[in-house]
């Protein structure tokens, strides 16, 4: 009778995927808790994991300085959509995977001991695409960051608009610049931070329209999807088309700047743009107060409070 | 797409299709309108504008790089009123269509029409913007020269302009491109307009993985004037002769003309600081989610199970800031579009 030998080649081979992580750059094998440690880099080529929406604050934002605001906002079906599957349906699927409710969460903290509002998106919810709850959501980050006058921090990981709530997707490009438009005619600062991949919907507003537009090395960003643009036009796509030192290089971003040294550059920059101590406000992080006008606007005070929900539809 | 650009279901076609009882086939009606939004013979805004306007002067070039065909812009008199209009502008012809990139604008039309709306604004003139559009120019030159900034930075001007807009949708409502001069007060659709967030052959090509859905995935997505008036996009549909309008561009452009001249009428009226801030509550009111209650789902810093474990048994220290406990979810397809 043989006697069964346990095969070390095949468990080297089949990697268990709870602790191993291929970089989809490089094929090197990465060791997931190392790869946590050095912030979803590869240690090898230097290609930029994604990060959720949790890890991504946990990067930025002074340790225990978040505050979620709106976490219960929960998209409709406006539509009833059905393609291969129904809206609802992948929104429940998209729900269980990531333990979030919509592709966004916004709320406010500090970087560096100064108080900003951010809005951060989330990839692997949905293609991190914009329907109505995430528009609600940038919007409302963005009145809130006007009524406490402190500079708002978009952190784009997007493939654009939702399909499946239709032009009310669409729509979210105009509510979410136009709270966005009012930040700059108000000097707050809004800083656009872009990770891979920022397209579509995402990148033709908010994510375009930084006062200071920041990028992940070799993030995907571009308006049309590189199937579109190659079905379109004939011939080559330029090299390194839509990544970010595409962009940098045709003068659409700021900085392209290295997850390792993404804190640090932002507590600068916040220093810099809004240079007010401002450890009062942090305070009252819990509830947003109504709206403060700002005297020039003063006109239009009472209809500017950020309205709940009664003003939306459905 | 060849079919599309030669006008398939041209006037002969198309004029079947509407003249008879709607097609018992929802998804075929449909369809019949998303042809009919692109038939070539439709009036665009220069054919429009020699039936409706009085005078025309159109002004060219963004002062940036060069002037886009695909963007009309300019000022007018309509019915004694003087206005800025913009608008797209399709070829009837295929070479008139070359010419003007199949009506598909490059960032620099964008930037044409943000200055004459600009120019509106300071001299006071209200804004007029006829939409028809398949799509902003996908291409390389126009991602080279921010297409996506040009339609971000339209929006964004639109959104504050402190002059009454008035904007038609005539044809086809593509998406970034046609939003980014349909940022209207008041958004009027003729009947055979469509308005979507995406091409549904694109919707159909993602979601249903072959562009052959197209005619499902364009009822899906709700796209015709009928449905945008229901969602509260679009606030009032303009009649279309019978058979639509590319068979009667004179009875079509007065229809136009009337309603466009109502609302610019009642617009004037209204003082603008209430009018800007009704344009930005329009927008700010349109979408669709409740809010239901919840924990707030997202505690960052706070240790997962596994780590609150190894602490109560005494394990080694965990870095206290910067990698995360929450990351660990697979990393998601390479590309998603979506």
């Amino acid at each position: 009778m043989p006697i069964k030998l346990p095969s070390f080649r095949q468990r080297r081979d089949t990697y268990p995927p709870d602790l191993w992580t291929q970089c989809p750059s490089c094929q090197e094998m990465l060791f997931n808790k190392q790869l946590e440690k050095v912030l979803r880099v590869c240690s090898n080529c230097g290609h930029h994991f994604r990060l959720s929406a949790a890890a991504r604050l946990d990067l930025l934002l002074d340790a225990d300085s978040f505050v979620e605001h709106d976490p219960g906002l929960q998209s409709l079906d406006p539509l009833g959509f059905v393609d291969l599957k129904a809206y609802p349906d992948r929104v429940a699927a998209a729900q269980a995977t990531t333990g979030m409710r919509d592709a966004a969460v916004w709320g406010l903290g500090a970087i560096g001991g100064r108080p900003i509002a951010i809005c951060v998106m989330d990839f692997s919810f949905m293609g991190g695409s914009m329907g109505s709850v995430v528009g609600e959501k940038v919007a409302r980050s963005a009145e809130a960051a006007l009524a406490r006058r402190i500079p708002l921090l978009i952190v784009s990981a997007s493939g654009g608009a939702r399909m499946q709530e239709g032009t009310l997707s669409l729509m979210q490009l105009v509510k979410t610049v136009a709270a966005t438009e009012r930040l700059r005619l108000a000097g707050v600062p809004l800083i656009s931070l872009m990770s891979d991949p920022t397209t579509g919907g995402v990148f033709a507003s908010f994510a375009a329209l930084g006062d200071v537009n920041l990028a992940e090395p070799n993030a995907l960003i571009g308006f049309a999807g590189a199937r579109v643009s190659a079905g379109t036009i004939q011939g080559e796509l330029p090299e390194g088309f839509q990544r970010s030192e595409f962009l940098f290089s045709h003068g659409f971003v700021d900085r392209v700047i290295h997850r390792s040294e993404l804190r640090d550059e932002l507590v600068k920059l916040v220093g810099l743009m809004a240079p007010v101590p401002l450890a009062e406000v942090a305070a009252d992080n819990g509830n947003i107060p109504a709206f403060r006008p700002l005297s020039f606007l003063s006109a239009l005070a009472e209809r500017v409070i950020p309205e709940s929900d009664e003003a939306s539809r459905g | 797409m060849v079919e599309r650009l030669i006008g398939r279901g041209g006037r002969k076609g198309a004029a079947d299709d509407a003249t008879d009882a709607p097609p018992a086939d929802p998804t075929a009606a449909v369809w019949a309108r998303v042809q009919l939004a692109r038939n070539l013979h439709r009036p665009r805004t220069l054919e429009l504008l020699a039936l409706i306007a009085d005078d025309f002067v159109e002004l060219h070039g963004d002062r940036f790089f060069g002037d886009d065909p695909a963007i009309v812009a300019g000022l007018a008199r309509i019915d004694g009123r003087r206005v800025v209009v913009v608008g797209q502008q399709k070829g009837a012809e295929t070479d008139e269509n070359i010419r003007r990139n199949f009506g598909m604008p490059h960032p620099e039309g964008y930037r044409k029409a943000m200055r004459v709306m600009e120019l509106g604004e300071r001299l006071g003139l209200p804004i007029v913007t006829f939409v028809d559009v398949p799509g902003a120019h996908p291409g390389a030159e126009s991602e080279e020269r921010g297409i996506a900034e040009a339609i971000a930075k339209s929006i964004a001007l639109m959104s504050r302009l402190r002059t009454p807009i008035v904007t038609v949708i005539t044809g086809e409502g593509g998406s970034g491109g046609a939003l980014a001069i349909a940022v209207g007060d008041v958004v009027l659709a003729l009947e055979n307009a469509v308005y979507s967030v995406i091409s549904p052959e694109g919707c159909a090509s993602i979601l249903w993985r072959t562009p052959d859905q197209a005619p499902a995935a364009a009822l899906a997505m709700r796209m015709t004037a009928a449905d945008q008036l229901e969602l509260g996009v679009v606030d009032e549909v303009i009649p279309e002769p019978r058979d639509g309008a590319h068979t009667d561009h004179p009875a079509t452009a007065a229809s136009v003309k009337a309603a466009v001249i109502r609302h610019l009428a009642s617009l004037e009226r209204r003082p603008l600081d209430e009018l800007i801030e009704a344009r930005y509550r329009r927008y700010r009111g349109l979408g669709a989610f409740t809010t239901i209650e919840a924990e707030p789902v997202i505690i960052p810093g706070r240790p997962g199970f596994t780590d609150r474990l190894r602490t109560f048994l005494g394990g080694s220290s965990r870095p206290t800031n910067g990698a995360s406990p929450n990351a660990t979810h697979d990393e998601p397809p390479a590309r998603e579009e979506v």
